[in-house]
């Protein structure tokens, strides 16, 4: 019988929930890393038992840890980030100059077909691959030197890279978002990169309209259609069915557009799952009320999900990386709250319920489904 | 050669799969350069959290004390205090008291 792993990075370590296909009775393993945080938890596609993991802390820095047995025992790797010649400089909160510096990583993502090979995207933003396993990280430098790098600026939770989304058809293709700079995509394996931000209006940039400067929160995209992404940015949640090269609005009939993670229905294209937040100033669910939203037509025609999920009273967020969908014949769908909570719907999102409730703050939510 | 007591906060021991004090033979003059050269090649997985892997300087919430001297500030080829080259003292690699 098939079974899914659920890996939950959080402020104070990383956990691992395991349920056969059922997904109504969990084993919860953890905390590894207890008191280190650990922003992303990612398993290989190649080897599902391997599995990186990103802890960090202000104190000692960068960590990656991997496990070749599912999670059961880790062994640290590699962790030196040096980037590619001279960093040079992004834009600060202010807009002075600031040199590159590397903070932590925020998000794997493991080759689908070698399990030595794994991307990193970072804080201060780049891209990193290792082809070892970890051991060792290069920095793909076509991206930071792209000639807007100058103009790049932090959003509220730095600059960094936290979204890699690899085209299943081309190795070689890919798109990366980074706040607040935007969306990103190569064509030649990351040698050199274009802006994909046309039909982005972001609030609060002196041009609107500009290439680059968006505070894009997360992408989504279905293996099926390529072409098709969705994005929900600071405010607004976007399509593109171009590859990236035209965006257009899909969040009408939102109770808000402002919002952090965004995923896509594992067996349907078109069906699109939002956490609506109130606010950029208020980061928790409009009324107190923790309500996902889907929408069946890829984008509007939005439907809440309220049916296990607190309607009154709750002040939770949902981050960006802490949604993720499985692959059984009923898609499962997860996601995490900074109160600790992680949430599992077997039946794509009708029904939800607590798989755990008191964990330290959830950074991020992926899930593996086993054979 | 001489062997250096070191101690270190509980996040790197467990990083380190070590228990309580770790005993390092250390060539040539006691600094706090060439203690930490002897920490990191004996557990490698400790490069990059005392010091940062590009400039070897110490990371801003570590600090480096021995009884109640706080060494953080001195220069990293310094000789460290007898006391800690005798070996009847350890070098504390201490973690700054920040956060919650």
């Amino acid at each position: 019988m098939s079974s899914v792993r659920v890996l939950v990075g959080t402020r104070k370590g990383a956990f691992v929930l395991t349920a056969d296909g059922t997904r109504d009775d969990w084993k919860v393993d953890g905390p590894h890393f207890g008191g280190w945080e650990v922003y992303h938890v990612a398993g290989s596609p190649a080897d599902p038992q391997r599995i990186f993991a990103a802890p960090s802390g202000g104190w000692f820095g960068q960590v990656i840890q991997r496990s070749d047995d599912g999670g059961a025992s880790w062994a640290p790797v590699g962790n030196e980030f040096t980037y590619a010649g001279v960093p040079g400089t992004h834009q600060w909160y202010d807009g002075t100059p600031h040199p590159w510096e590397f903070a932590r990583v925020w998000h794997f993502a493991p080759s689908a077909t070698d399990p030595d090979t794994v991307l990193a995207g970072v804080e201060d933003a780049a891209l990193f691959r290792s082809v070892d396993g970890g051991a060792s990280w290069q920095e793909v430098p076509g991206l930071r030197e792209h000639g807007s790098g100058p103009q790049w600026q932090p959003g509220a939770g730095g600059m960094c890279l936290h979204t890699i989304v690899p085209d299943p058809r081309d190795p070689a293709r890919m798109h990366v978002a980074i706040s607040a700079a935007g969306v990103f995509r190569t064509e030649d394996a990351g040698r050199t990169w274009q802006p994909t931000n046309r039909g982005l209006q972001s609030e609060g940039i002196p041009d609107p309209d500009a290439e680059v400067g968006h505070c894009v929160h997360n992408l989504a995209m279905h293996p099926s259609r390529p072409d098709t992404l969705y994005m929900q940015k600071h405010w607004d949640v976007m399509r593109t069915d171009d590859g990236g090269d035209t965006w257009y609005d899909i969040g009408e009939g939102l109770p808000s557009d402002f919002g952090f993670p965004i995923d896509v229905h594992a067996h349907e294209p078109d069906t699109v799952y939002v956490v609506p937040i109130t606010s950029d100033s208020l980061h928790v669910p409009p009324e107190g009320r923790l309500r996902v939203y889907r929408s069946r037509a890829g984008g509007g025609e939005w439907e809440p999900l309220t049916n296990g999920l607190p309607q009154q009273h709750c002040y939770v967020n949902v981050l960006r990386d802490a949604m993720a969908v499985d692959t059984l014949d009923d898609c499962g769908v997860y996601f995490g709250t900074t109160g600790g909570q992680v949430y599992v719907s077997p039946d794509g999102g009708d029904t939800w319920s607590a798989i755990v409730r008191d964990l330290p703050a959830v950074l991020s939510v992926e899930v593996q489904t086993l054979p | 050669m001489t062997e250096v007591r070191v101690k270190l906060p509980q996040h790197l021991r467990k990083l380190a799969r070590v228990d309580g004090e770790v005993a390092l033979a250390v060539t040539g003059p006691v600094t706090q350069r060439s203690v930490l050269d002897a920490l990191e090649a004996r557990y490698p997985a400790l490069r990059g959290t005392v010091r940062d892997h590009g400039t070897g300087r110490r990371r801003a919430f570590v600090r480096f004390f021995t009884g109640e001297q706080d060494l953080s500030h001195d220069s990293p080829d310094d000789p460290l205090p007898d006391a800690v080259s005798r070996g009847s003292e350890p070098f504390l690699v201490v973690g700054a008291m920040a956060g919650g």
